[in-house]
């Protein structure tokens, strides 16, 4: 189990490594100077130079790349040319709207996924089963931003029961800042758990038709048995991997969505930065976000080793 | 299986109709657009601006006076125009990647491509969008690379998983002891029996980059004026959603039925290539 | 009073009738077989017993258990008898077992469903079920997982499942059938042992009649959902009154009309061939390690010879067909056929390789199912420099049809129009299209069953005689590599252990493992004498 672990870790370690490579010389390699880039047209030499200094191009493509990296490996991200403020903080402000988000969102579609996955297989072919697909089958389609705009339609302007946008802030209290989160929440959990209970129904049916369900059955389990205490384990194998992908839907799709109800996170920082050519943000939220994405996917391949015995000697 | 008995088959499934119907209507309206629209959308008709469904304007106008209905049939060149090309950057790249990785499977070649799909998954679309939004500037290319790029893997792993087993069949074995190669086997033999696989995989990522270029364009990181997307659409009612919230159901309206469309395509393909449900239907 | 009584049984799928007005019993402490080859209904029957169907079957007649009418009981009342009074055991081993639960928390479960009995005290017990199978403590703890047994492990573990609250009757559904000679032999042994001790009735279903023959104290013969022949086992072989029982038993030991001229030119010879697989690395920087796969083979074949290979899975007889036929190079030794190496340059040689072809185990996975038979049957076609076009071509698809009885119209079919007995005469008419000298048959009739097996052994021989073709005919299954080589090798962890001419290896076989493979065969008794 440990040395599985260790093996992931070091896979996890390169990735993060080839990641950032293609993140720095994208944005800071591809451009040309970027300096130039990031102030247009109507740069003097002198504002230019000043630029230049403060992002570190004076060294090569090298040592540029491993500032880069050491900073950040110290949490110190630069700063940003429009705030004038280290980017890390700004990042650090905006991760508690943005993580909490992603996390609730998360928690919602594994809530109704679950379960919803977990009767429709139980009751294949049922009044239940069918109406469940049917309800997920719409579910997928919907774009989340769009049924975003219907739940403010229809609970803020029209019933008053949430405000339209706007983050009520964690200062004032877990309730009223998590209502304020709670709007936005549903509209990204609601395509992410319709995928979820989909892949969980599809999944327990095919380790339903296994062998080892009928020894089960032979063994005088009965068909609930049988489910909860033999396939359901057998069956998370494929949910975690769906899981895993889902977060770094989440994290983007949480960008999105924050447009939708204003609320000051990652995204509409990341929007504003594009706009404002800020390129130092831009490359630092992308970078945390594809860190996220990578880790995530670390600790569902742990999960997968704690399900299933066969991994953890494999390796 | 003969050929008829196939299509009585797809005729049969409700799903694969019904998809294929709603799909087919939006493909036509993306066709007829180039043709005719009802009303001319490029010139602005303030008097008549927001108005609702009904009268002249079947699904009402916008916040410049254009027709809506126009609006969301020139839209739907935007979104399948997209779409097609992503899922055939895809596709294009994608499948010899997977063919490539399973004929040499375990090799350096395949742990290249295997660790390189990886790395791309770890960058969702939007990611890429940002990226490139961020250093080029917006354009409905963007949203093309962007989903296309992050499609290689979806059919690069999907192909070398469906490969890896077919490899392993007697069928490939007779080939080899006929002499053929690794590349002449892939396409001989593996090839042909995952293009079901692909078939349908093709509908889902359709329906994938359908929704993903609404969302790029609805943050301005796609489709850019005056070319009309359905995600531009959505993002210029947002403001107006209380005075008119026609100007924001029907763009969605349109993108949540193609994309359910081409789902229940995808579904009912799936089945209907699917010998184990087949059977229990005969 | 019998302890299973099956009496006029009729099931349906779907409407469409499985089973017809079966009858059998079993008593206490007795074993019955139930013979039948595939689609004769034999799971089936055992399924009815327990009630363990398939969606949309609809059973009627009678099935009494110990007193319980089976058809008539509640759900609830049939999981009680499941696992207590009635245990199953199945054919595939490899996936019976929950892969990612304990064998001792899988054996426990059985005790734990039915009893109110403390953990403790269940995986105790699940304990003395293993150790009952054979399974001992100190290599087999509780705590051991699936995936670390082998395949008649993990029957013993299943079987330990199923007799851990000592029901009354056993159904045994093709227990030894995915297992090796040996393994089977010993996975016999235990149920015989088990029904010994414990007084319970045995329903063992197979389709081979040789390993119910000294086995079974009564016979049921099941064809087409039908009981065609049932009774003591003396008495049905003596007797066989019903033809299908008889076609049978002459299927089971078929006998092909051989033609045994042969000259003495060796046309393969592998010298002290030696293939080896690196393992996967256990540690980062470890030395790369190799598994020896094929261990130092020499033999010779004779133009016109049939020589049988034999051995358990994982001794390197499939390693070895993939060096011979040039598809992977040997590390050292060499393989020549007609004094030609089959590989010169680290290159498969293609003059050498279209004078040999191969038939595989799988009817059903040898061929690519989007293409036609005509084709299909073509593709060694490759091998030639210059392959024939046009009217040529076609003469050639029908010849090599014709020669394999069938018709050369079927070029035009697609394989999933054939059967399982038609698709192998397509696979030998495959490899006759070249006209190669050497033909490997690596299992190819294992997959068959017993009247289709005998049907194609008797063409391989008629085509052996008239093309004057070589076999190499490699099979786990010794009954058959007796009636069809003239030679026989055996193969123990990748090396040959004993060659020599078949007739004498089987009666008075040298070497211990090949006494012991024989020994653990299961031989059909002679017509009558049983």
């Amino acid at each position: 189990m440990l040395r599985f672990a260790f093996k992931r870790l070091v896979s996890l370690s390169l990735s993060l490594v080839v990641a950032s490579v293609v993140i720095f010389l994208f944005v800071e390699v591809v451009p040309g100077d970027p300096a130039a880039y990031m102030l247009g047209m109507n740069a003097t030499e002198e504002t230019l130079a000043a630029l230049r200094d403060q992002l570190g191009l004076s060294g090569t493509l090298v040592e540029r790349y491993l500032s880069w990296v050491g900073g950040m490996l110290r949490g110190d991200f630069g700063t940003s040319y429009t705030y004038r403020t280290p980017v890390s903080e700004m990042i650090g402000e905006r991760l508690w709207i943005s993580l909490p988000l992603a996390l609730y969102a998360l928690t919602l579609s594994t809530l109704i996924a679950f379960p919803a996955g977990i009767w429709a297989a139980s009751k294949r072919g049922s009044v239940a089963d069918v109406s469940v697909m049917g309800l997920t089958q719409l579910g997928v389609a919907i774009p989340n931003f769009w049924f975003a705009m219907l739940m403010v339609l229809v609970f803020s302007i029209n019933l008053r029961w949430f405000s339209a946008g706007g983050f009520a802030g964690w200062e004032s209290g877990f309730l009223p800042a998590m209502k304020s989160l709670t709007l936005p929440a549903i509209a990204l959990a609601l395509p992410q758990a319709s995928i979820l209970a989909r892949v969980m129904r599809s999944s327990l049916l095919d380790t339903l038709s296994e062998d080892f369900i009928r020894t089960a059955r032979a063994k005088g389990l009965t068909k609930r048995q049988a489910l909860w205490r033999h396939a359901l384990r057998n069956a998370l194998i494929p949910v975690l991997t769906i899981i895993g992908l889902q977060f770094s839907f989440l994290m983007a799709g949480a960008i999105i969505i924050e447009n939708v109800f204003s609320l000051p996170g990652l995204g509409r920082m990341v929007f504003q930065a594009i706009s404002a050519r800020d390129l130092i943000v831009v490359e630092s939220v992308v970078m945390l976000l594809v860190f996220a994405v990578i880790v995530v996917n670390f600790a569902v391949d742990i999960a997968y080793a704690a399900v299933d015995p066969r991994l953890r000697v494999r390796g | 299986m003969t050929e008829t008995g196939f299509l009585g088959a797809a005729l049969r499934s409700r799903s694969l109709v019904l998809g294929a119907v709603l799909t087919a209507v939006f493909v036509l309206a993306a066709v007829v657009s180039f043709a005719w629209v009802p009303h001319d959308i490029t010139s602005m008709n303030v008097p008549d601006r927001m108005k609702g469904p009904g009268g002249a304007h079947l699904l009402g106008t916008d916040h410049f006076g254009r027709d809506i209905l126009s609006m969301i049939m020139v839209g739907a060149r935007t979104s399948i125009a997209v779409a097609v090309v992503a899922v055939g950057i895809g596709m294009g790249f994608g499948v010899p990647l997977g063919l490539a990785a399973a004929a040499r499977k375990g090799s350096l070649l395949d742990e290249v491509i295997m660790r390189g799909n990886d790395l791309v998954f770890a960058f969702p679309s939007l990611l890429i969008a940002i990226m490139i939004t961020a250093v080029f500037g917006a354009s409905a290319l963007n949203a093309i690379i962007a989903i296309g790029i992050f499609n290689i893997p979806v059919f690069a792993r999907l192909t070398r998983g469906a490969a890896l087993s077919l490899w392993t069949r007697d069928y490939v074995m007779a080939a080899r002891v006929a002499g053929k190669g690794a590349t002449r086997i892939s396409f001989e033999h593996i090839l042909p029996n995952v293009t079901n696989l692909l078939i349908v995989q093709g509908t889902i990522q359709f329906s994938l980059g359908i929704l993903a270029e609404a969302a790029l364009s609805y943050v301005g990181l796609g489709a850019q004026p005056p070319l009309p997307s359905w995600g531009r659409m959505l993002a210029d009612s947002q403001t107006m959603i209380s005075i008119a919230p026609h100007m924001a159901i029907f763009p969605g309206l349109a993108i949540l039925l193609t994309v359910l469309g081409l789902n229940l395509m995808g579904d009912g393909l799936r089945d209907l290539f699917d010998p184990k449900i087949r059977r229990v239907g005969r | 009073m019998s302890l299973l009584e099956i009496e006029g049984l009729d099931l349906d799928i779907h409407g469409e009738a499985i089973l017809k007005g079966v009858s059998l019993g079993v008593a206490p402490g007795q074993i019955v077989g139930v013979i039948g080859e595939s689609g004769s209904g034999k799971s089936m029957t055992a399924f009815s017993v327990m009630q363990l169907l398939p969606d949309g079957a609809m059973c009627r007649g009678r099935v009494t258990l110990n007193g319980h009418e089976m058809l008539a009981l509640s759900e609830q009342s049939l999981c009680r008898l499941r696992g207590n009074e009635v245990g199953m055991v199945f054919q595939e081993p490899m996936t019976a077992l929950n892969p990612i639960q304990t064998i001792g928390a899988q054996v426990a479960e059985t005790i734990l469903i039915h009893e109110d009995v403390s953990r403790a005290e269940a995986m105790s017990r699940a304990r003395g079920a293993l150790e009952r199978c054979e399974l001992p403590e100190a290599k087999f703890p509780l705590s051991r997982y699936p995936h670390e047994l082998s395949g008649g492990q993990r029957q013993r573990v299943v079987i330990a499942m199923a007799i851990a609250l000592r029901p009354k009757l056993l159904i045994a559904d093709e227990p030894t059938t995915a297992l090796d000679v040996t393994t089977q032999a010993q996975i016999l042994q235990l149920l015989r042992r088990l029904v010994d001790e414990d007084g319970m009735g045995l329903m063992l279903i197979t389709h081979d009649l040789a390993v119910v023959a000294d086995m079974a104290h009564e016979i049921v013969i099941m064809r087409h959902g039908e009981v065609v022949e049932a009774g003591p086992t003396a008495r049905v072989f003596a007797e066989m009154r019903h033809p299908y029982t008889r076609a049978l038993f002459e299927a089971s030991g078929h006998q092909p009309e051989r033609d045994e001229t042969r000259r003495d030119v060796p046309l393969l010879q592998v010298r002290e061939v030696v293939r080896d697989y690196a393992l996967p690395r256990t540690r980062l920087f470890a030395p790369q390690e190799h598994f020896r796969a094929v261990n130092g083979v020499s033999f010779e074949i004779a133009k016109g010879e049939s020589l049988g290979l034999v051995g358990e899975s994982g001794c390197g007889k499939s390693t070895l067909t993939r060096a011979i036929l040039g598809l992977e190079e040997v590390q050292s030794g060499q393989i020549l056929l007609d004094g030609e190496p089959v590989f010169t340059g680290h290159r498969p040689n293609r003059e050498v390789r279209r004078r040999m072809q191969v038939v595989f185990q799988d009817p059903f996975g040898s061929f690519n199912p989007r293409w036609k038979v005509g084709p299909l049957v073509t593709e060694p076609f490759h091998l030639l420099d210059d392959p024939p076009t046009g009217a040529a071509r076609d003469a050639a698809i029908a010849e090599a049809l014709e020669s394999v009885g069938l018709s050369a119209e079927d070029r035009h079919k697609y394989i999933h129009e054939f059967s399982g007995g038609q698709r192998q005469r397509i696979a030998i008419a495959r490899a006759l299209i070249i006209k190669p000298e050497l033909i490997i048959l690596d299992e190819a009739v294992s997959a068959l069953d017993v009247s289709i097996r005998a049907q194609i052994l008797d063409l391989l021989a008629d085509l052996s005689g008239r093309f004057g073709l070589t076999y190499l005919f490699i099979s786990h299954d010794l009954s058959v590599v007796r009636t069809i080589t003239d030679r026989v090798m055996v193969m123990q962890a990748g090396e040959i252990v004993e060659e020599g001419p078949t007739a004498l290896v089987f009666d008075a076989p040298q070497h211990d493992y090949t006494k012991t493979l024989i020994a653990a065969a299961p031989v059909l008794p002679d017509r009558g004498a049983a």
